[in-house]
């Protein structure tokens, strides 16, 4: 089953260049996906005897150990590697890093980069299946994967829904994974955040730009709220927290002129009090550890179907471990 | 096979008759079909039926172009410090290869040809490359620091032909007032890099919908356009001569248009790549069109070949920026700025220009030889009786594709690769001396 080009190809680059018959299929398979973590034994032998390899060179918790569930259920053999204890920090370049990694035979490498197109890097380079869980300010597809799935949960469609991205667009991958998923999938998009955080152009990708939060908040039927990092106040794009707080911040008074089924997403981790204010992320529209439950299914779709696996037979598998 | 011919028969003592091409030389307003003969290092004669001295090596040029020598004010020949991307050997034999019969050597390199013994050592290593003839340039500031200015005098002594700080720009607008000022003494030119880095911010591509699409940080035009202004200001301040390097931006050329109808000292660059090429080049993230300034939009591309045109960036050159191959297979923010254009610049500009219809061959040959020579006061650039005899002689019919494993340069870092191309040079002619030579036909 390995090394066949799959239903996605070899790799999970970005959402850019999937279809949305693509995309579809993996929201697809990782439905019979999802109940596997709710089993008291959260294993099935799918991909038994392959060794991943998750390669981490930012820190990073979530997703991290999202991805390692999946494989880990999947009963795929993992390593994780991160750049702290690596030979990077000695000096070695990427791609004789991914050399070695390919010389111990490994089947798949998760990894996350600090630079956009990292990962595309990577897949042109060795004979593995890569997947980007998040490079520079590229694009994290699993994440928008996701959100997707956690939007289609609770709304029945993804079609002619309104999703509002609100934040830090300029630095963000999830709201590029998440731009080019909607779209495809027929959603209307909207962005909102200081200029100084939205990218030059952004409307050319067919979004609709929001100033003022209060008006992304009155269109929107899902609000996807991004972390705003310490690092943008440091670096002068917000003056300070509490200034974007006060303008850019979603909180209860705000969502009084949402609408009543108004969802309300967040990659996480959230800065409560910045972006979002607690009563807000603790409270009914909020689907935030949906996502979080939703990640585990949605990798192990995507490792799933990368692995040769087809959605078809995705139903079948989940049994294999009772036959 | 082709290979640097360093012919002994003709070593500039031998004189060379150069018969029967199309001899252009915009600098007399030539462009006929006649002889060109060279003895002791200089330009003889220009004319029909001249009498070859009995031991003169006489070249059949029916149907070649031949023209004063091609002169890319604008290289990084990465020694010393950079040895392993090139060395003035290398480099000088590339821009013989590649039609140059000089070139001139840029500053930054590790050290900083800062003072005079800097300059004596590149000045040298060009003289024993025997290829095309190197300049060296001196820094504007001691270390490129950007802070004081450099013994600018004792370089121009030892043979530095004009001053810059490029790869950083002068940010200091009072030394660049200092340096305009200062360089009148010797009557140089002031070359700069134009880029404001508090606008450019680090980005590593033009500021655009490619650069948001792929998650890479931008260059706004403005980071080009506010410095380029603020040269311009400061050259009229001063009446010094400031030459703009490598201008990208629609703004930039068109400011540069006005600065010099109002009689403002000022020469600048465009390159072939900024001619040719748009940021959709990066795409793929490929960082062999990673370059500084970047690629920019099919607008800022149209504004730089009309500013060609018409003479505002009156001087061609490459930005020749050589890179080992290991430096450039980086993810994209890691890989270092610039390409090699030394091999590949004769051929681009002949095909996508002058046989595309933008210029004709006189003002080729004006952009790549005439007025390279008059910016930087090189000798060169006209074959009048008595000048230096540098020719480079061109098939213009020679049809040839970029293979970078033909590449005299250490280097191979072309977003040209694979490009089919008309026309190339076949001698390149310094001092007398034939330096390179292509098989014929």
């Amino acid at each position: 089953m390995s090394r066949l080009v799959s239903d996605l190809g070899k790799d999970l680059v970005g959402l850019e260049p999937l279809s949305a018959n693509q995309i579809r299929t993996v929201l697809d398979t990782a439905e019979p996906f999802k109940e596997i973590s709710e089993r008291p034994i959260k294993k099935v032998p799918v991909l038994r005897g392959k060794t991943i390899v998750n390669l981490f060179f930012e820190p990073s918790t979530r997703t991290r150990v999202s991805f390692e569930f999946a494989e880990k259920r999947l009963s795929a053999d993992t390593v994780n590697v991160t750049a702290a204890g690596s030979s990077v920090v000695k000096g070695e370049t990427l791609v004789d890093t991914a050399r070695n990694m390919e010389a111990m035979r490994i089947d798949m490498v998760v990894m996350r980069h600090i630079a956009s197109g990292a990962a595309r890097f990577l897949a042109e380079r060795i004979p593995s299946n890569v997947i980007n869980a998040g490079d520079g300010w590229h694009e994290h597809p699993t994440q928008g994967l996701l959100d997707l799935l956690t939007i289609r949960d609770h709304k029945g469609r993804i079609e002619g829904t309104r999703v509002c991205i609100v934040g830090d667009i300029l630095h963000s991958r999830v709201a590029r994974s998440n731009i080019y998923g909607l779209l495809k999938l027929g959603a209307e998009v909207g962005v909102c955040g200081p200029p100084t955080l939205l990218p030059v152009g952004i409307q050319e990708l067919g979004v609709q730009v929001f100033r003022r939060v209060e008006e992304a908040i009155e269109w929107a039927d899902v609000l996807n709220v991004l972390r705003l990092q310490l690092e943008r106040m440091q670096s002068g794009f917000v003056p300070s927290l509490r200034e974007y707080n006060r303008f850019y911040g979603v909180s209860s008074a705000r969502l009084e002129r949402a609408r009543e089924d108004l969802l309300i997403l967040h990659p996480g981790p959230i800065n409560r009090g910045v972006e979002m204010d607690s009563d807000v992320a603790d409270g009914p529209r909020s689907v935030i550890l949906n996502q979080v439950t939703n990640g585990v299914a949605v990798r192990m779709a995507v490792l799933y179907l990368l692995a040769g696996g087809t959605p078809e037979t995705a139903e079948s598998a989940k049994h294999a471990a009772e036959s | 096979m082709r290979g640097p011919l360093l012919t002994r028969e003709s070593d500039g003592h031998q004189p060379l008759m150069l018969k029967g091409g199309r001899v252009v030389d915009p600098s007399q307003g030539l462009d006929e079909v006649t002889d060109v003969l060279l003895a002791d290092g200089v330009v003889e004669a220009v004319g029909t039926g001249l009498g070859a001295p009995d031991d003169a090596r006489i070249v059949e040029c029916a149907g070649h172009v031949v023209t004063s020598g091609l002169i890319d004010v604008h290289v990084h020949l990465r020694e010393p410090g950079g040895e392993h991307k090139e060395t003035i050997l290398t480099g000088a034999r590339a821009a013989a290869a590649g039609g140059f019969t000089a070139v001139c050597a840029m500053p930054n390199t590790d050290p900083c040809v800062d003072d005079p013994a800097s300059v004596g050592f590149v000045l040298a290593a060009g003289q024993r490359a025997g290829a095309a003839r190197v300049y060296p340039l001196g820094c504007i500031s001691v270390g490129q620091k950007g802070e004081r200015l450099t013994e600018v005098g004792e370089m121009v002594e030892a043979g530095a032909v004009a001053i810059t700080d490029d790869g950083c720009p002068v940010m200091d607008s009072g030394l660049m007032r200092l340096a305009l000022e200062y360089a009148r003494i010797f009557d140089i030119a002031v070359a700069d890099h134009p880029e404001d880095l508090g606008l450019s911010r680090h980005g590593v591509m033009n500021e655009g919908l490619v650069a948001t699409r792929l998650g890479l940080r931008g260059k706004p035009n403005a980071s080009e356009d506010a410095h380029v202004l603020r040269d311009l200001m400061v050259a009229e301040l001063t009446g010094g001569h400031v030459h703009l390097q490598h201008v990208s931006t629609r703004t930039g050329v068109e400011a540069i248009r006005r600065a010099k109808e109002r009689g403002v000292r000022v020469t600048a660059e465009a390159t072939p790549h900024h001619l040719l090429l748009t940021d959709e080049a990066v795409e793929g993230y490929r960082t062999d069109a990673k370059m500084n300034p970047p690629l920019r939009s099919a607008a800022d591309v149209e504004a730089v070949r009309a500013g060609l045109k018409d003479g505002t960036l009156d001087v061609l050159a490459t930005d020749h920026a050589p890179h080992h191959y290991d430096e450039k297979e980086q993810p994209f923010d890691d890989a270092p700025n610039g390409i090699v254009g030394l091999e590949t610049s004769l051929g681009l500009v002949h095909t996508h220009l002058v046989r595309g219809g933008l210029i004709d061959l006189p003002t080729m040959v004006e952009r790549m030889s005439v007025a390279p020579a008059r910016a930087f006061g090189l000798s060169g650039g006209t074959l009048r009786k008595g000048s230096a005899g540098d020719v480079t002689v061109m098939d213009p019919e020679a049809r040839w594709t970029v293979r970078t494993e033909h590449f005299l340069s250490k280097s191979r870092n072309t977003p040209f690769e694979g490009w089919d191309l008309v026309g190339r040079a076949v001698l390149t002619v310094v001092g007398g001396r034939i330096v390179w030579e292509a098989g014929w036909g």
